[in-house]
């Protein structure tokens, strides 16, 4: 058993490291065929893989099913935004702003919502981000409806940011840290102790744990990260749009959860990069990609009800003849 | 200024009962069968169209709404049988998706058929008009609607606090493992209970599509405040649905009109006219936070 | 396995944009980017800016300045981050030689930046941002149709002319609601409250309920589209057209809004600087063909979307095609070597037009239609008022 586990977790590194590498030399391929757009576009897509790994972790390994997380994402973007408006372009300042706003901005919503459960709780966190999205659209000083352009993306050190490429590696080191960090989480007495709360809250209460306190801090971390993604997004689009704050980017954010694979790893990255090449692709096709998305994502539920990651690890453990499929 | 209130205390009314219509339904799907449909606001945004619609066919506005209705209830059946039945013993994430993933299809079929652009929806003629109430004018066609919600409103709190029908609703509301103990039909009454609130969701988009724009994604910004309302409720309680209707569509417009006044009296116009619609906006989801933080389950919890 | 989907999901979406290809030398064909509102409430305006910009290339057979014409239409839905989305796009993978379309001023300012960096000529057919027109006037902006102020300019004269001393401005508030009030104001001495709006909304409840309150007795509105049509009709089922009298530019008076709300509309005065009954040969031609490609008369959205196809191909035709050398192209836009439905207009120094602007009033025409009918001409040659602030030459 032990063997076994070891044996698959070093495949599974080396199959990381294998992306991880295919990932870095993408842009240089894509240059080489005329293809810089596409550089962009992967950004895109590894932030919002970022913004849906961060939600996940609330909601796969917390249990909790947050419906505000645009909340988090919008506060980071809008940190950098404002911090550019008022002359501050380091990278080094605002996104580690950007991260704590939106950890205490989680900090504060989590205490107050962490009282319900269930679907009341599901619809408090949208009420709170929904006071948020209010919030933004109706300060223009701030950009109101139109939202805040940054000039600039942040300075990084003597790094070009303003590159399409180098922002996108620096997209990829933030990705890549980040699913190392909550790797490492996960695996550590603090995820082991989240992962019994999920599945049965009042036995750890009864074992004496705080169990208040551990969901709090986990959502304050899917909140922080969720920050990040967002510092990231509005450097991308130079824009940090009230759109990022409406409930419809929370529920695209938990539906690439639920895509990817609620409580995988790898799941919120491979839910954006799901969601966000079929749009690209179904783009191309038709006008009414939009359809063809919906029944995609019909078919997700009823064909790989625990989404597309644990799907995919599923064949592989199988085809090794290893533990039984998780259920 | 008592004028200005009790006109926007009407507009107030007329929003709650409309919010009421959509509501009802929610509530008891959500109450009944446990699950989540982001997709009720598909059904008032296709039923607004069948409206703007059979009203172009049939030159008669009350014609072409009966139409809708009829014609949204049976669409709202055939869906239940077909997709959301198999979700009833899902978990909400599942639901949350195949229902967002409805919301996609249905907004895209309603593109094809009906294009970009927003279908025309007028009042009648004969409603087009003012009317008189005592010294001031108010549009006859907003007053229909407060008429037309006060009447459904009534007939539909009848139906489930006094017939039978209403008698299992609420069974199913509270227990539904009890209700199919006792030999209900529960897979019957659930098609019932969605046909009617997919026909409560035509009514209340052929009403407010003359007074808003018939177009896509139109179910979407009012799903929310459907849910807002249910919220504050209490989930499974048609009682609840009424009361946070009412307490939000006049909370909502009352505050839209009355804080850039209030505001406006220290602060400077521009500034006020801003920051009051976002407080009035901001206000009904307070109103909720508050209301789940002091009464966690909503005002009328129907589970007990 | 998961690296293989990647990539060959990545293979896929490759291989689908391939075809596409690069054109860095594009003097075979002329790529032109059609960004505009497309869908919700403002889409009534980019379809008439994009029906009428499709009928001037359809007049041109086909082609822009001796070229074959490619135009790319992308809908921006009315939200700033899905303009800039396709906008990039536009841009950067199609590598358009020409972008045009959008109608809303917020947009407009979201997108202008990408234009500008990739050195590639914004031809507005109609958002006219003050902030465009003044010290941030860019040699990469051209505007065939107005600045912003100009029609509520227009109309603050006629309003001022008429003894109005109590006026309430209702607009949206965005830039062009700003450009609106401010325009507005310029010509109209006496009071005024502005009632500001949520771009986008529709149910004027709440306003109407204010401005009865307030009881001024004439009524000043620029809401464009969707916003205009539910406005004039709520208004008028409110009662409140008994006592005060309605004034709008163009914009909330052309034939999108009179073919919503009709007979309401009638006596209604505003101002524009174009309208169908306009008496000249381009003019006659434009509406003859239009009404018989769409089935309905034009607006003036559709006569400055004409008129960006006109410039562009006087423009590509001047320059032969060579559309690398952007100096000399600026030179043959600024020179508009084109004749405009509107009757005759030069650029300014900021690439704003100089031109007329003229009263219209809504009535019934000898086939009884409800329709705009020209009365006379409130400004001649009437630039901006912010070209002064611009510092090209």
């Amino acid at each position: 058993m032990g063997g076994a586990l070891y044996r698959q977790s070093a495949q599974r590194r080396w199959a990381a490291l294998a992306l991880l590498a295919g990932l870095t030399v993408l842009p240089l391929l894509l240059q080489a065929v005329g293809h810089e757009f596409y550089v962009s576009f992967v950004s895109r897509l590894l932030i919002f893989a970022l913004a849906a790994t961060s939600l996940n972790f609330v909601v796969g390994f917390g249990g909790m099913i947050a419906f505000g997380h645009a909340a988090f994402f919008g506060a980071g973007a809008y940190t950098v935004a404002i911090l550019m408006e008022n002359g501050i372009s380091s990278a080094l300042v605002a996104w580690p702003l950007a991260i704590a706003v939106a950890a205490l901005l989680a900090l504060g919503i989590g205490l107050v919502s962490l009282r319900t459960r269930g679907v009341y709780f599901i619809m408090i966190t949208l009420a709170f981000a929904q006071m948020i999205y209010y919030l933004f659209i109706s300060l223009k000083a701030w950009g109101g409806d139109d939202g805040l352009s940054l000039a600039s993306r942040s300075t990084l050190g003597s790094l070009p940011l303003s590159n399409d490429a180098v922002f996108y590696w620096v997209v990829l080191a933030c990705l890549a840290a980040t699913l190392l960090l909550l790797d490492r989480i996960t695996h550590a007495r603090f995820g082991r102790v989240l992962q019994a709360i999920r599945e049965n809250e009042s036995r750890m209460e009864a074992l004496g744990y705080p169990v208040h306190s551990y969901k709090l801090l986990c959502f304050v971390i899917g909140g922080a990260l969720a920050g990040l993604a967002g510092a990231l997004i509005a450097n991308h689009g130079q824009l940090a749009s009230p759109s990022l704050l409406q409930w419809t980017q929370s529920g695209t954010l938990l539906v690439m959860v639920i895509v990817g694979g609620v409580g995988a790893l790898y799941g919120g990255v491979v839910g954006a990069a799901t969601l966000l090449l079929l749009e690209e692709v179904l783009s191309h096709f038709t006008h009414h990609w939009h359809a063809a998305l919906g029944l995609a994502l019909l078919f997700v539920v009823f064909r790989a009800p625990h989404g597309i990651a644990p799907w995919f690890h599923r064949r592989f453990s199988r085809s090794k003849k290893n533990e039984a499929p998780r259920e | 200024m008592t004028q200005l209130i009790l006109e926007q205390a009407l507009n107030g009314l007329q929003f709650g009962l409309m919010l009421f219509l959509l509501a009802a339904g929610l509530t008891l799907v959500f109450g009944i069968m446990d699950m989540i449909n982001l997709a009720h606001g598909s059904l008032y945004m296709v039923g607004a169209y069948l409206a703007a619609a059979a009203v172009a066919a049939s030159g008669s506005f009350v014609v072409g709404v009966l139409l809708a209705v009829a014609g949204t209830a049976v669409l709202g059946a055939l869906l239940e049988m077909t997709v959301l039945r198999r979700l009833y013993t899902r978990d909400h994430l599942s639901q949350v998706l195949a229902t967002f993933a409805l919301i996609l299809i249905a907004n895209e079929a309603v593109r094809m058929v009906w294009g970009d652009q927003p279908a025309l929806l007028n009042p009648p003629d004969a409603l087009s008009g003012p009317v008189e109430l005592g010294g001031f004018s108010y549009p006859a066609f907003r007053l229909l609607i407060i008429a037309v919600g006060t009447v459904v409103a009534l007939l539909l709190y009848w139906v489930v606090a006094c017939t039978r029908v209403g008698m299992w609703v609420r069974a199913g509301a509270s227990n539904r493992e009890m209700t199919e103990a006792l030999g209900i039909n529960v897979k019957r009454l659930f098609t019932l209970v969605f046909a009617a609130g997919a026909g409560l969701c035509a009514l209340a988009g052929a009403m407010l599509g003359p007074l808003l724009a018939v177009q896509v994604g139109m179910g979407e910004s009012i799903l929310i405040l459907a849910f807002v309302v249910i919220v504050i409720g209490g989930i499974g309680s048609i009682r609840g649905a009424l009361v946070g209707s009412l307490l939000v569509g006049v909370v909502d417009t009352l505050g839209r009109a009355l804080l850039p006044w209030l505001l406006r009296s220290f602060l400077p116009g521009e500034v006020a006219a801003n920051l009051g619609p976002a407080l009035a906006a901001i206000l009904i989801y307070l109103l909720m936070a508050a209301v789940l933080f002091w009464r966690p389950a909503g005002l009328f919890p129907a589970r007990g | 396995m998961r690296l293989a989907a990647v990539v060959s999901a990545v293979a896929a979406t490759l291989a689908v944009s391939l075809p596409l290809g690069t054109s860095a030398h594009a003097a075979d064909k002329v790529k032109v980017g059609f960004l505009s509102t497309l869908s919700g409430p403002g889409a009534g305006l980019g379809v008439d800016i994009r029906d009428g910009f499709q009928l001037g290339v359809k007049h041109l057979n086909g082609k822009l300045g001796n070229l074959p014409a490619e135009v790319l239409v992308a809908d921006d839905q009315q939200k700033p981050d899905v303009a800039k989305q396709e906008a990039e796009k536009l841009l950067k993978r199609e590598k358009v030689d020409f972008m045009t379309g959008i109608v809303f001023s917020n947009l407009m300012l979201a997108v202008g930046p990408q234009a500008f960096d990739a050195k590639t000529y914004y031809i507005s057919a109609n958002a006219g941002p003050s902030q465009y027109a003044g010290e941030q006037c860019n040699p990469f902006f051209f505007n065939v149709a107005w600045q912003n102020d100009n029609l509520h300019e227009a109309m603050g004269k006629y309003v001022q002319d008429k003894g109005f001393r109590n006026v309430v401005i209702v607009t949206p508030n965005y830039p062009g609601g700003k450009d609106a009030v401010s325009g507005f104001k310029r010509f109209y001495q006496g009071k005024s409250e502005e009632v500001y709006t949520k771009l986008g909304q529709l149910d004027y409840a709440a306003e109407l309920a204010q401005i009865r309150a307030t009881k001024p007795d004439a009524l000043f509105f620029f809401l464009p589209g969707g916003m205009g049509i539910n406005f004039v009709k709520q208004f008028v089922a409110a009662g409140l057209s008994r006592d005060i009298q309605l004034f709008a530019p163009g914009f909330s008076a052309d034939e999108d809004v009179i073919k919503a709300v009709g007979a309401p509309m009638l006596g209604m005065f505003n101002s524009s600087h174009w309208a169908h009954d306009f008496n000249n040969p381009e003019n006659k031609r434009f509406v003859a063909d239009f009404e018989k490609e769409y089935g309905r008369l034009p607006s003036l959205y559709a006569s400055q979307g004409y008129d960006a196809a006109m410039l562009i191909d006087a423009a590509v035709r001047d320059v032969k095609g060579k559309l690398d050398d952007k100096e000399v192209l600026r030179k043959a836009l600024e020179a508009k070597r084109f004749k405009s439905v509107r009757g005759d207009f030069k650029f300014n120094n900021n690439h704003y037009p100089v031109q007329n602007y003229v009263l219209r009033v809504i009535s019934k025409d000898v086939q009884g239609r409800v329709t705009n009918k020209t009365m006379s001409t409130t400004f001649s040659n009437h630039a901006d008022a912010y070209a002064n602030q611009c510092k090209m030459k």
